[in-house]
């Protein structure tokens, strides 16, 4: 019966229905939403970490300080290069995705295909540059002892003032190591700690006998003269006290209770916040993989329409536009 | 197959100006490259900024360093520009726009101001309280 579809002959009328006022196909109105819905999300964690860094504003972990790496430059001191470096991949593969979708405009099969290509192996490396971020974080670099409060102390030279690892001064004991393997399990029972190389008391043994190295405790001092913060250094005699009367583990890198580099929480974040963004830029890798062998089949071409390298392209920006944010709050502030 | 007319004919119809018409592109490709070479500018600042610290830029301003606002305000810059030309926000109806903008805007700020605020709360307790937590 034709009377299932009813025409009201209003459809002239603003409310008379068969008007589009956000003139937008159904799809690419749901991903701007859903882009929304995800961006409070990542506001969640964002504020969350924003919440403990207020919580702890005085003992926070310099992040110059913690992702100083770079790819073949093995111990200089490169502070936030590797994640800028990271941050133009991520622009650049943004900008092939934008002009994938305007090849898409113009029908341009194998120009969208070949931008398509680019902007997958974009995410690939950036994916791949998350993965050696975290490897670098994991296993950290000098080593700290940890106190009965839940704090950390890093170990410093007393005359450069320049960090020390605990390689470099620890009196190692003797090892019952070496009749069992690592694939026999339990080698470390009794020698290291759970997580680390050295027990605490190794540590300490070679801290009395080292008199040139001195302890930093996580505690942030204001520098009058630069106006800058800076952690605060102990002298000799105070951290021989305070090793004593307060230390009672050794940590290396980093997991979800501990980290070589300050409070618990700061690893904690850094796992879930670069995690979740590395997570959503795989899956954004994997859309536009889909779409991609999508625009070689000639799907689109088909359909007469590239609106489908739109969506997925919403979503590769947004990854883009989480990654702005994370930089700057997790690397610059 | 009309609404694919459409659909092309209603991108026929890119704003190509940023600044406030200040720079207006010929074509859509144009202005993409135009777009990439401000971002990437602005980050090139920022990492430089962060790379040297000035120390005149450690004076506090509302609470926050110097340094750390326009590191913010950098970060907005640089979203603005990403959601208007990459995301085509620019091109979209002001009701979508209006939509998702200032939806996020409002709800983004109010979860950060409650969450800033309860954590200085919190610091201050600890920083005040008469046993001290670090044991």
């Amino acid at each position: 019966m034709d009377s299932t579809v009813v025409s009201t002959g209003t459809e002239e009328d603003k409310w008379g229905g068969g008007t589009k006022p956000l003139n937008v196909s159904y799809g690419k109105m749901m991903m701007w939403f859903f882009i929304l819905s995800d961006a409070l999300t990542f506001t969640g964690f964002l504020a969350a970490y924003g919440f403990s860094r207020f919580k702890f504003i005085e003992e926070w972990p310099l992040a110059d300080e913690v992702f100083n790496h770079f790819p073949f430059l093995h111990g200089t001191d490169a502070p936030m290069f590797y994640v800028a470096l990271m941050t133009f991949i991520l622009i650049g593969s943004s900008v092939t995705m934008v002009l994938a979708v305007d090849a898409g405009h113009q029908m341009k099969q194998k120009k969208v295909a070949f931008y398509m290509l680019l902007t997958v192996i974009g995410g690939m490396i950036f994916v791949g540059s998350q993965a050696w971020e975290w490897k670098n974080f994991i296993s950290g670099e000098y080593g700290a002892v940890t106190t009965k409060g839940g704090k950390i102390l890093q170990f410093l030279d007393v005359e450069t003032g320049k960090r020390v690892a605990l390689e470099d001064f620890a009196e190692v004991g003797p090892r019952d190591a070496a009749p069992y393997g690592n694939s026999q399990g339990v080698w470390f029972e009794s020698s290291g700690e759970y997580n680390a190389t050295y027990t605490f008391e190794e540590v300490k043994k070679g801290f009395e006998a080292n008199p040139n190295v001195t302890i930093r405790t996580q505690q942030l001092i204001l520098n009058e003269e630069t106006g800058g913060s800076e952690k605060l250094v102990l002298s000799r005699a105070d951290a021989l006290v305070k090793l004593n009367k307060d230390g009672v583990g050794v940590v290396e890198g980093a997991n979800l209770t501990e980290n070589e580099y300050g409070a618990p929480l700061f690893a904690d974040f850094f796992f879930f916040i670069t995690g979740f963004h590395g997570f959503h830029v795989f899956s954004g890798v994997m859309f536009n993989l889909l779409v991609f062998f999508n625009v070689l089949l000639g799907t689109y071409e088909r359909r007469g329409s590239y609106e489908m390298v739109e969506k997925v392209g919403l979503y590769w920006h947004f990854v883009d536009l989480v990654w702005v944010f994370v930089f700057t709050f997790f690397y610059l502030v | 197959m009309a609404d694919h007319a459409a659909h092309t004919d209603g991108h026929a119809a890119h704003k190509l100006e940023i600044f406030r018409g200040l720079v207006k592109f010929k074509s859509n490709t144009q202005k993409i490259w135009g777009v990439l070479i401000f971002l990437s500018l602005v980050t090139i600042v920022e990492v430089a900024l962060g790379y040297i610290k000035p120390d005149l830029l450690n004076a506090t301003f509302l609470k926050l360093k110097i340094l750390n606002w326009i590191f913010i305000i950098l970060t907005l810059v640089k979203a603005y520009y990403i959601t208007w030309d990459f995301m085509h926000m620019r091109d979209e109806t002001s009701g979508l726009r209006r939509a998702v903008v200032w939806t996020a805007v409002f709800l983004i700020i109010y979860l950060i101001a409650i969450l800033l605020v309860e954590g200085e709360y919190i610091y201050e307790v600890y920083r005040d309280a008469a046993v001290s937590s670090d044991f």
